[in-house]
Parts: C-alpha cells; structure tokens; sequence
C-alpha cells in the first residue's frame, strides 16, 4: 500500500547508505541476554574485519554480565537476521555477507542469562 | 416610548445562532476546494447536519466555564508553592515522575492544540468546527498548565528546564513526537480516529492513573490540580472522539475498514506509548496506585471490551493488538524500566533498584513473571551497585522504525527473547519491536521512512559540533551526545547519591529540626 496525501508523496530514506560516510549501520544483540535491554548499533566501515566485533564491541558492551567470561566461542550459533551463517573472523564484514543495517544476533548454548532467567 | 426587554434566548436557540447558523456553504468556489483535506482518505460524509453535538458549548459558556476552572486551579498552585508544597511529597525519589512526565507531555499538547486548530479549519460541518476549536483551547490550556505547574518544581530539582529543546532530540522522547507527528501528518479523520477516539478515548484513563492518582498519593497537591484541571476538559474530549467515530460509521458503510484500520493502529501506537506509564505506576511512584496489570485489565481489558461490544452494532472489532496487549502487561513495566535503569547517564531523570519491600510487591502483584524474569536483574544490579560497579550500558540503542521505542519487548509467546521484525522497502532494511509496528510500516512506508531515530543521527554526525570530524575513522559520536540534548549532568545517574536526593533530605530537616 501507499501513503494518501493530496499531492505527490516522495521522500528519502532518513538512514540510508548514503547519510553514513562510506560507514554502514550493524546491530548487534545477545540473545537471551536482555539485562542489556536491545541490541547496540555501531556505524562501521564494510571493509572492518569482523574479528573487531569480538575483539573490541562485544567484550566492551557486554563484559558487565556474569556470563560473559564464561562463553564458549567455539560454539556460539551466529546468525544475521533470522539466518544462520559463520563467521570468519579475519574477512571484512562485506565479505561476511553483512550489509547496511543488518542484525547480528548470537546465541552462546547452555547460558540463558542470570537464574535462565534470558536477562 | 416603552419597548419590551428582548426575549432571553433558550439554550438551543443560543446554540444554534452561535455555531451552525455562524456557517455558510460557499457559492463563488466549490466547497471541495474551500475544505481540501476532507476527500482523500477516502472517507465518505453525505450530511455533515447529521453530527450530534455531544455537549451544545458555545463560545461564550466555554469562556465562563474555563475561566472559572483556571481560577481554581492557579489559586491552589500558589498556595502549594508558597507552602513549600513539593515538600510535602513522599520521598524525592517521586519527583523522577513528574520530569518524566512533564518533561514529555507538554509538548505533546501542544501538537494536539496544532492538530485540533487544523480539524477547526478542515470539517466542513459546523459543529465539529466548533468542537474542534475548543478541544484546541483545552490543549493549549493543558500544555501551559503543565508547565507552570514544572516551574515550581525546577527551582528545586535537577532535569526539568530543557524539555522543549529535547523534545525533538532526546532518544526516549522521540515515542512520543513521533506519535504526534504521525497523526498530525494524516487526514482529518485520521486525526480525529488517532487522539479523540484511540487517546483520549480508549487509553487516556491509564494515562492519568499514575499522573492525578499517583500525585494524590504520593502528597503532590499541585500536580494533582493540574490534572484534575485537566480531566475535567478530557470527558468532553472523550464524548467528540467517541461522536466521531459513530458520525463517520452511520455516514457510509465503505467507512468501515477505513476506521477499523485506524483503530487498530492507532490503538497500538498508544499501547507502545503507555510503557513508560507502566514503569512510573510499578517504579516510580513511592506510593504506588495499583500495578500497571490491574491498570491494564481495568480501563483497558473491562472498559475497552464493553466500549467494542457497544460499537460492534457498527461492524468494529476489538483491536487487532488487543490479544498481545494481555499478554504484555505482565512485562512491559519491568522491561521498560530495565532499558531505562541501564541508560541514567542520557538521561534527565534519575533510576534506582527499588527496595526489599518494593521488589516485594512487585512480586506479589506479578506471580506469573516478575520472580521468574526480572527479580534475578534486580537484585544482581542491587549488588553490583554495592560494590560500585552501578550498571551503566554505553552502547547506541537499536529502535522501532514505526514506534521509535528501543527494541526491548519480548516475543509474544517467548519472554527470554527478543521479538524482531523487518520489512525491505526500496532495497532497505527497516526494524520493527512487533508484528504491529510492522504492518503500520508496510501499509504506509513512505511515511516512516523518514523516522528521526536519535542514535542514528548522531552515527550520522549530526548530533556532534562544528569542527568535528564525523568522517574518521574512531568519531565517536556518543561523546558530543549530552550537550547536544543539553543534558544537565546533575539529573542524570542513580537517584542513589543524586542532588535531588541530598538536597530534599536537608530542606526536610530544616523544617523539622533545629
């Protein structure tokens, strides 16, 4: 469907490609996590390893959960969207498939928050 | 010569010649062109004679009633601010309610003075005009009420001199804008559909419990005022919403799906828009009312339902949302104020982790959930905080493009996940918070496009100074996010060690003590 108006209705995107700087948005979100409330967006060049999302915006956003230390990263179940995929750390988030505004979500097996509570 | 005094006139005389025999039907241009916005939403109106005026107003009792009430109203405010009222309160930890809600809700009238002076000039009836026009009054009236009644309050407490300036900027008051904006933004019926039937209407009654009840039991007699003030104009508001949707159903029965739409939506949006209310009846207030739950189920389950089976003579149904609506009030409280509690540094009210006695309550008035889902977050928060390691999130939050909350709630029938949805419109991906936000988006998206999501303006750069590169690499946009919402650095963070918190304990002892 379309919008009614009493004119010709046309207007960008607030968010898209463009408005970013050559950087592309990029949700992440922990599942069963949700102490941290949503997931956290990033603005991130496509060209960005993937491997800085472990190394740098995970740990930083989600360190204060008593889970964290505990993760078995061997096992984490990846997905974008709704689709499954896996990673590979040293290749560029474009590499990854990953494009503008997509959502990483990840599930860590066997830890479901304080209590398995999901928080 | 002797003439007779003139005949006084009866009240429907009075009404007519002051409101509908003041109208005219245009003959130099036709009417569509003088009434341009009426056609195009696809609403049909064959006798706009057939509009019941709910309460036959005119202008001149109008004045005399409001006067009277505005009287009223500012002869309490004074008394309560020259008795020192705002230390009469329960606990300061009660003032976070009142900067949260008058820190939103003023500028929100506003828009719905603007969206009434609008329906005053596009029904091409004279009674609506004329209803129009006063509800336009009444909300201007609330809006300048709401602040006086703010300006005590800010020259005592932290947070409550920028809300205009934030109102268009600051993350968590872009739910609200964008309600406005959106309803604002669409036809006249539409309008009509979205604040006088679905606000004013179907929800409004949540919306006051925890403003006018919670400041009655919580000591604040001045905020109460103000709402009472306030209610008195609400049920003539609710009585037009409610003659409005019955004159566009009686007119033609293609108006149907048209206004059951409408509803859906905009009883939705409203729902979204009522999870902060939640968190103020199960947080904030120190005294609290009754539990959002109870809230829910009363005006919303009990009330809405017998409200639908009266209109269902006309065809309408409950709400599509209706269903997920029950199941969500036993979380949407507790996961507001977890989004809320984690973010206190961009914030211009303070959080807390409420205590043994509270968590209590709370676990009381929701057996089904609270022990189960949030008192684990509580009191692991409670601890860290012992410890000074008080929880603070950093992160940039992801949001609703329809509704613009965060993306916080849970899957309907999965409370330890996260429910996401997302439509690509013109090879774009947009995120939704449910299934509802989703299907607003995808009958207009056009329109939600242009969604002005806080977080992503500052990734933008547009939220940072001149001067600033926002091209590098490292920007870091959150650094510039503060000042650019004008954040007073003493209203943020716990409430734990707050000024507001310092300051009312030593106010109150200087009133006890020697």
């Amino acid at each position: 469907m379309s919008v009614a108006s009493i004119g010709p209705y046309e207007f960008e995107s607030r968010d898209s490609l463009r408005h970013f700087n050559g950087k592309q948005l990029l949700y992440v979100n922990w599942e069963k996590h949700r102490m941290f409330s949503r997931p956290f967006v990033l603005a991130l060049r496509p060209e960005t390893p993937f491997s800085v999302l472990l190394e740098k915006y995970i740990p930083e956003a989600y360190a204060f959960h008593p889970d964290f230390p505990r993760i078995d990263w061997t096992q984490v179940i990846w997905q974008n969207s709704s689709m499954r995929f896996v990673p590979e750390p040293g290749k560029t988030l474009a590499e990854n498939g990953i494009g503008h505004k997509d959502l990483i979500r990840f599930t860590t097996p066997g830890l479901d928050g304080l209590n398995g509570s999901g928080y | 010569m002797t003439t007779a005094p003139p005949k006084k006139l009866s009240l429907k005389e009075r009404y007519t010649l002051m409101t509908r025999d003041l109208a005219w039907d245009t003959t130099y241009q036709p009417m569509s062109k003088v009434y341009p916005q009426v056609g195009y939403e696809g609403i049909k109106i064959h006798d706009w004679n057939r509009w019941e005026d709910p309460f036959r107003l005119t202008m001149d009792a109008y004045w005399k009633y409001q006067a009277e009430k505005e009287r009223k109203l500012y002869a309490i405010l004074d008394a309560f601010n020259q008795n020192n009222g705002h230390l009469t309160v329960t606990d300061a930890r009660y003032i976070n309610v009142l900067k949260l809600y008058l820190g939103s809700t003023p500028p929100l009238e506003l828009m719905a003075a603007r969206g009434f002076t609008n329906m005053g000039r596009q029904m091409v009836g004279a009674g609506p005009r004329v209803a129009c026009l006063m509800q336009a009054v009444d909300e201007y009236r609330h809006f300048q009420t709401q602040i006086h009644s703010v300006s005590n309050y800010n020259k005592y407490y932290n947070g409550l001199d920028e809300f205009a300036h934030q109102q268009s900027r600051m993350w968590y008051l872009s739910d609200g804008k964008s309600f406005f904006d959106d309803a604002i933004t669409a036809g006249p019926f539409e309008f009509m559909v979205a604040i006088g039937f679905a606000f004013e209407y179907v929800l409004t009654n949540i919306l006051f419990v925890p403003f006018i009840s919670g400041a009655a039991y919580n000591g604040d007699l001045a905020a109460m005022t103000v709402g009472f003030s306030a209610q008195s104009d609400e049920a003539r508001h609710m009585t037009l919403g409610l003659e409005c949707i019955k004159f566009l159903l009686e007119q033609d029965p293609d108006n149907l799906p048209i206004v059951q739409r409408w509803i859906d939506k905009w009883t939705w949006r409203g729902t979204r828009k009522l999870g902060a209310v939640g968190m103020m009846m199960d947080y904030m207030l120190p005294k609290r009312i009754m539990s959002f739950k109870e809230a829910w189920e009363i005006y919303f389950e009990q009330n809405g339902s017998a409200l639908f089976n009266d209109l269902a003579r006309y065809g309408i149904k409950v709400p599509a949302c209706f269903s997920q609506t029950v199941v969500e009030k036993e979380h949407v409280s507790h996961q507001s104020w977890i989004g809320f509690y984690m973010k206190s540094r961009a914030m211009s009210f303070h959080t807390w982790v409420p205590g043994p006695e509270e968590l209590d309550w709370l676990s009381e008035k929701y057996p089904n959930t609270f022990d189960r889902f949030y008192r684990p977050t509580l009191e692991h928060w409670d601890k860290m905080e012992k410890q000074g390691k008080r929880f603070v999130n950093n992160t940039q939050p992801m949001n609703c493009q329809c509704c613009l909350n965060t993306i916080k709630y849970n899957e309907p029938d999965d409370p330890m996940s996260t429910c996401f949805r997302e439509s690509v419109y013109k090879g774009e991906k947009f995120h939704f918070c449910s299934d509802h936000c989703k299907a607003i988006f995808d009958h207009e998206p056009e329109k939600y496009v242009q969604a002005y999501i806080s977080s992503h303006q500052a990734l933008q750069g547009n939220c940072a100074p001149e001067g600033v590169d926002v091209t590098a690499n490292d920007f870091d946009p959150a650094r510039y996010m503060n000042d650019f919402w004008r954040l007073d650095p003493r209203a943020t963070g716990d409430f734990n060690g707050s000024d507001d918190q310092k300051n009312f304990a030593a106010w109150r002892a200087q009133a006890t003590t020697n």
